[in-house]
């Protein structure tokens, strides 16, 4: 991974470790989260993500290594968490408590001002049902007075894990605005999702884990160019698919048919040579095209095993 | 710890839980004290385990918080269960998570919900003291019981004790509920071993193991209650101060116990 001596981290660990009894939950880890970025934390179900973000938040104890959260040890949260706001795996509320009153008790609890209740309602969409008791809110609204929950204290650092559970498609969009606009403003976002295309969509940098390891820790854009792209290649005429297979395999590249195009893993400055070759041969390409792999397929390739 | 308290007392005051738990203490306040009154000619008695008292002994200068302090063991099981639900909710909801993000001082955590529900104690025992008082005063002279020397000096001192005393047990009670609370971490289960514990077990030994009542918990809270327990004869089975200061050990050691395992225990749901 690769960062500029310049960047300061909002989040910096080292070496963190967390085994209980022979079970490893997260081994070794090392990564470090840019201030004012938006940072994907993405991993398998049980890679050591929720348990990673528990030790950053000091409800876990660390085995071994250290770390730091906004300058301060995580050994002494006291010192950052009251700049911190945090969703840890899915919104735990009072169920006989309305949704104002959830608030109200973690704003009384963290000596913020009330207002703040108010305002963040209103910015999550839950004006209208504040009064209502959490247990009658859908998992949407529940994840949405979650998200307002963290919210409150105006973070410097935001961790959220999951935070687009169960939302519909309009809540995931003005979530993704949320972190883009908190992000803006200078906020840290350190936000795990298994909606990797959203995680793409919105994280500048990235944190993979793999069985409790890191396995890629850096900027999103870093990790996509390292991978290789496919080239599409499909003949006009179905007859030649064989042919064009004969011609890249002549070529040195490996391929495979799919729909009647040739998916190539080849760079993209290949693309003009298999197009002049094709011509050469007697078969013109309808289709030729350069396709970058997404993040759901880079973390397939990655993780794969796990 | 203040921030801890007042957010505490935020639960503790949802309808859900206020109303149905003052009600339930001052209808079993209310309940005991008007048999005390209904039943004093009762060759069956009127008292707890069948004792009799008499209206010349309602007469005397204590005798306004006897329905009181008939109650006391009642009220004791009813803060159990609130102190053991208060503090073990937050693992059943995964609420401590949210606590611990906003007051990570653990100990801070601990000592603003023991206020605070220990204030929840306070307030049950002064709605159930109220209600006892005012039936006492209402049932009195039908049952032939005279109310002067109750609002004599030595009256007020006896009603003054008794609050003193029934306090302190009830939320001794309460503090034998967190420490199931925070131990098993689980509502239902915290319940369920306190008040099968107080209520069943507790008195089974007592009925079949002589002497035993002054090394079980509820038996030396019930006597400090009351000042100190008596036999059916009369005879003084465990003094007020035996009574205080063991149970004291027993809740400070169950305290220091479970605030070492909450202070320590990582928080993983």
């Amino acid at each position: 991974m690769a960062y500029s001596l310049e960047v300061t981290f909002a989040v910096s660990v080292n070496d963190l470790t967390k085994t209980y009894g022979n079970q490893v939950a997260v081994s070794h880890a090392t990564f470090d989260v840019p201030q004012g970025s938006v940072c994907g934390f993405v991993g398998p179900n049980g890679s050591g993500k929720t348990t990673t973000i528990r030790m950053l938040l000091g409800l876990i104890s660390p085995t071994g290594g250290t770390g730091s959260v906004l300058g301060s040890s995580i050994a002494q949260p006291q010192n950052y968490l009251p700049r911190v706001g945090a969703l840890i795996e899915g919104p735990a509320f009072y169920p006989a408590l309305s949704g104002r009153e959830n608030l109200n008790v973690l704003a009384t609890l963290g000596k913020f001002p009330k207002e703040r209740v108010d305002q963040l309602l209103e910015t999550v969409g839950l004006a209208d049902r504040g009064a209502s008791k959490f247990k009658t809110y859908s998992l949407g609204m529940k994840q949405r007075l979650g998200i307002a929950a963290a919210l409150l204290p105006n973070p410097q650092l935001l961790i959220l894990d999951e935070p687009t559970n169960g939302l519909d498609p309009s809540g995931i969009h003005e979530v993704r605005t949320l972190l883009r606009d908190l992000a803006k403003s200078g906020t840290t976002v350190f936000v795990s999702s298994h909606l990797l295309s959203e995680i793409e969509m919105i994280c500048d940098s990235l944190v993979m884990l793999r069985a409790g390891r890191v396995i890629f820790s850096g900027a999103t854009q870093e990790l996509l160019a390292a991978q290789q792209p496919l080239i599409i290649a499909r003949p006009e005429n179905n007859e030649d698919l064989t042919d064009l297979g004969k011609i890249v395999e002549s070529l040195q590249k490996s391929f495979k048919a799919v729909d009647g195009a040739l998916e190539i893993m080849a760079s993209s400055q290949w693309a003009p040579t298999l197009n002049r070759t094709a011509f050469e041969r007697g078969i013109t390409l309808s289709e030729l095209q350069i396709q970058m792999p997404t993040l759901e397929e880079t973390f397939f390739d990655m993780t794969e095993g796990a | 710890m203040i921030a801890v308290l007042r957010a505490e007392l935020r639960k503790l005051r949802r309808p859900t839980l206020f109303l149905p738990t003052m009600l339930a203490a001052s209808g079993l306040t209310a309940l005991t004290t008007s048999l005390l009154y209904l039943l004093i000619d009762s060759p069956n008695g009127n008292g707890r385990e069948g004792m009799r008292v008499t209206a010349k002994r309602l007469s005397a200068p204590d005798g306004l918080v006897f329905g009181f302090q008939s109650a006391a063991t009642l009220l004791g099981v009813i803060a159990l269960c609130v102190f053991a639900a208060q503090t073990a909710q937050e693992y059943t909801y995964g609420t401590l998570r949210n606590i611990l993000v906003r007051q990570p001082s653990r100990m801070k955590v601990l000592g603003g919900k023991y206020l605070a529900m220990s204030l929840f104690a306070l307030l049950i025992v002064v709605v159930s003291a109220a209600v006892s008082f005012a039936l006492s005063f209402a049932l009195a002279s039908g049952a032939k019981v005279s109310t002067s020397l109750w609002t004599s000096v030595d009256g007020r001192q006896a009603t003054l004790t008794a609050l003193v005393n029934v306090t302190v047990a009830t939320i001794g009670f309460g503090t034998c509920g967190m420490i199931l609370g925070l131990f098993l971490r689980s509502p239902i289960s915290s319940i369920a071993i306190g008040v099968i514990w107080i209520l069943i077990v507790e008195n089974l030994l007592t009925a079949v193991v002589s002497g035993i009542d002054k090394y079980l918990p509820g038996q030396l809270l019930t006597a400090v209650s009351t000042g100190g327990s008596t036999s059916l004869n009369g005879t003084e089975v465990i003094t007020f101060k035996y009574g205080l200061v063991v149970s004291a050990l027993f809740v400070i050691s169950g305290t220091v116990l479970v605030s070492i395992l909450f202070k320590r225990r990582d928080v993983a749901n």
